[in-house]
């Protein structure tokens, strides 16, 4: 299902950014010969107080400065939970500066410490970087007055004789001539930098962003916004190469990729020492995730061949698993092993668990029947009893169809028995988007709903991921999700997504049909 | 199957499902991987344990010294989260099985991987 993922379509609007080391390596025509400092700004300051303004900036008077996110342009819907979440971990509130546009790829946020935006940098896989915010506005001579204005004492320790830096320009929704870069560059000479430039390893790094508003088919000749900044650090975008599933030892059909799994963790808090459970465990993408995070991590699946890593393969060339596609060896992959707890064959409509408040996080991507059926133990009606008292260790039962409506009720009474208070549930909620509303996702009264993102996958479904927190023990009243809530009726019946997800399809999309049933395990 | 998820366990025979039940252990292999030490998690899991359950999983597993009772301020007792450490995550029951002390139903574990599943009569 994972795979039926619309492509990102939002690769159209590009977001460059270009550094100097770059240009000049490309250009060795230009005879640049800066003296140090010159080219990229004027040293001449016409402040006087400078010099004595630099030393007294040393003692952190500022520790609540303005900060400024730069967000990758994908997954639009689960950056602003991600970052809450984030902050929450911190204990820190969510306070962007008047006229936030959560569409936007640049986010002003206030009430923070650099070492909190450090924090939500070291975790986040949406946002780029982090910068703090020296001044901003709508044009170049706007952006001119924020800066001087921005307090002296708050610039200078990072404009030190003795410091070195860089300037890069970035824009967003553009391309820029190499020449405007430098204009823009030029056009900064009214910052007191008396720092030496240096390119391959500036201690200090500055950014000038600019940026054209979001539709690529109307770009604006001059920016919308303006901002510039001191570097802070990058995110974690690095992480959806280096744990791409193209690469990972064990997949399976239904592999959640890199980059969800991650934003999942995030969103479900999770955080080091946790315990993490996903009784839908498949072939442990999500475990990955949360492992790299510092959490141990445990799963079921009711599906042996999976969890023992046998059977056909999911790769294309290759028709047999190997001997050593486990869970477990997914984590040694990324050095999480000693993460790892257990998994087993098990029922998640019949949990093994005891009665108790285990888990801090219960992260999931529960089957909808359509590249993967749904299914659980049971017989319909001619019980075969096996002979007395012989458990062969590789009996598989017979299994019986799984109504994705108790498979959301199942899960979330699980996760109201099994969570710790405060811990939180995420999993995928399938849609059939003209018959969606609100009130269609399933309610518990122990959980809270914390957010719900939709990713779109075709033109008719999507999946939406729903985050809950526990807030309350379970007593006996709580013992079921609203089931005979008729908004729930979309998940009665067996295959109901399924059914709806095929319907109206062309041929092509019929085959698909056909070729999900194979691909059953 | 190490003891920490055997710890958290519960016999879900029908029938059964009264009260907390715990599983014995028949293990016929048995293996001590190192798994780097971690006090905080040691720490944060010893509310989570049944004890009682833990000690005697640890005899029939694999024997280790852990003292019958729960000793106090054991956030600061190193040597004592190193054993908890040791039978939670380095003790692994290769092969053998789990049976629910009430019914005799028996689930087997293989390369490590207990099968819980329950036959269509059972459910």
């Amino acid at each position: 299902m994972h795979q039926m993922r619309t492509q990102d379509t939002h690769c159209t609007i590009k977001v460059v950014a270009v550094c100097y080391i770059k240009i000049l390596t490309l250009l060795p025509f230009m005879v640049i010969k800066p003296q140090p400092g010159t080219l990229f700004c004027s040293p001449v300051s016409s402040r006087k107080y400078f010099e004595f303004g630099t030393r007294m900036a040393l003692t952190k008077s500022h520790p609540f400065l303005k900060y400024l996110l730069h967000l990758a342009h994908d997954n639009l819907d689960f950056r602003l939970p991600e970052i809450k979440a984030l902050l929450s971990l911190r204990g820190k509130p969510f306070h962007p500066y008047e006229n936030f546009n959560e569409k936007s790829p640049f986010w002003r946020l206030k009430d923070l410490s650099e070492e909190d935006v450090r924090g939500i940098m070291a975790r986040s896989v949406c946002a780029k970087s982090a910068f703090e915010l020296w001044g901003h506005g709508q044009t170049h001579s706007e952006l001119r007055t924020s800066l001087l204005n921005y307090p002296l004492e708050n610039m200078s320790p990072f404009m030190q004789k003795d410091s070195t830096y860089r300037i890069n320009v970035y824009t967003f929704n553009k391309t820029l001539e190499f020449t405007d870069r430098l204009k823009r560059i030029d056009a900064l000479d009214y910052l007191p930098f008396e720092g030496t430039v240096s390119l391959k390893s500036p201690q200090h790094i500055f950014c000038l962003l600019e940026d054209y508003g979001t539709d690529p088919n109307s770009i604006p000749e001059h920016p919308i916004h303006i901002y510039f900044g001191r570097w802070i650090a990058d995110g974690q975008r690095e992480l959806i190469r280096s744990h791409s599933v193209k690469n990972r030892h064990f997949i399976g059909n239904t592999s959640m990729d890199a980059g969800l799994s991650l934003i999942m963790a995030n969103h479900a808090k999770v955080k080091e020492n946790d315990l993490v459970f996903d009784p839908f465990v498949g072939t442990g993408s999500l475990l990955v995730a949360c492992s790299h995070f510092g959490a141990y991590v445990c799963g079921t699946d009711i599906d042996y061949n999976t969890i023992h890593g046998k059977g056909r393969s999911s790769r294309r060339n290759q028709k047999w698993r190997g001997p050593d596609e486990n869970i477990r060896a997914n984590l040694r992959q990324y050095g999480t092993e000693k993460m790892y707890l257990d998994v087993m064959v098990s029922d998640a409509s019949k949990p093994v668990w005891r009665n108790a408040a285990l888990f801090d996080a219960i992260i999931t991507d529960p089957p909808y029947g359509i590249r993967e059926s749904t299914r659980r133990t049971g017989s319909h009606k001619d019980i075969t009893k096996p002979p007395e008292g012989i458990y062969v260790e590789s009996h598989v039962p017979v299994s019986q169809v799984y109504h994705l409506s108790d498979i959301f009720t199942d899960l979330l009474n699980f996760s109201a028995q099994h969570l710790v208070m405060g811990g939180t549930l995420v999993y995928w909620l399938p849609v059939y988007q003209p018959e969606y509303c609100e009130e269609m996702v399933p309610l518990h009264p122990c959980l809270r709903l914390i957010s719900n993102c939709e990713q779109t996958l075709s033109s008719h479904t999507s999946r939406r991921l729903i985050t809950m927190e526990k807030i309350k023990e379970p007593e006996e009243l709580d013992s079921s999700a609203h089931l005979a809530d008729p908004c729930f009726s979309p998940y009665q019946g067996h295959n109901a997504f399924r059914e709806k997800y095929f319907s109206g399809l062309n041929k092509k999309c019929g085959k698909d049909n056909n070729k999900s049933d194979v691909n059953v395990e | 199957m190490k003891l920490l998820t055997h710890n958290m366990l519960t016999s879900h025979v029908k029938g059964v499902i009264k009260g907390f039940c715990i599983l014995f252990f028949q293990a016929t292999e048995v293996k001590v991987n190192e798994v780097e030490f971690n006090p905080e998690f040691v720490s944060r899991m010893i509310p989570k344990l049944e004890w009682c359950a833990l000690v005697q999983a640890a005899e029939l597993g694999h024997r280790q010294d852990l003292p019958g009772e729960l000793v106090p301020d054991y956030e600061k007792n190193e040597e004592f989260l190193k054993k908890v450490h040791r039978v939670l995550l380095e003790v692994e029951v290769i092969e053998g099985c789990l049976q629910c002390p009430e019914s005799g139903r028996e689930f087997p574990i293989s390369r490590g991987i207990p099968n819980m599943l329950l036959n269509e009569d059972e459910v």
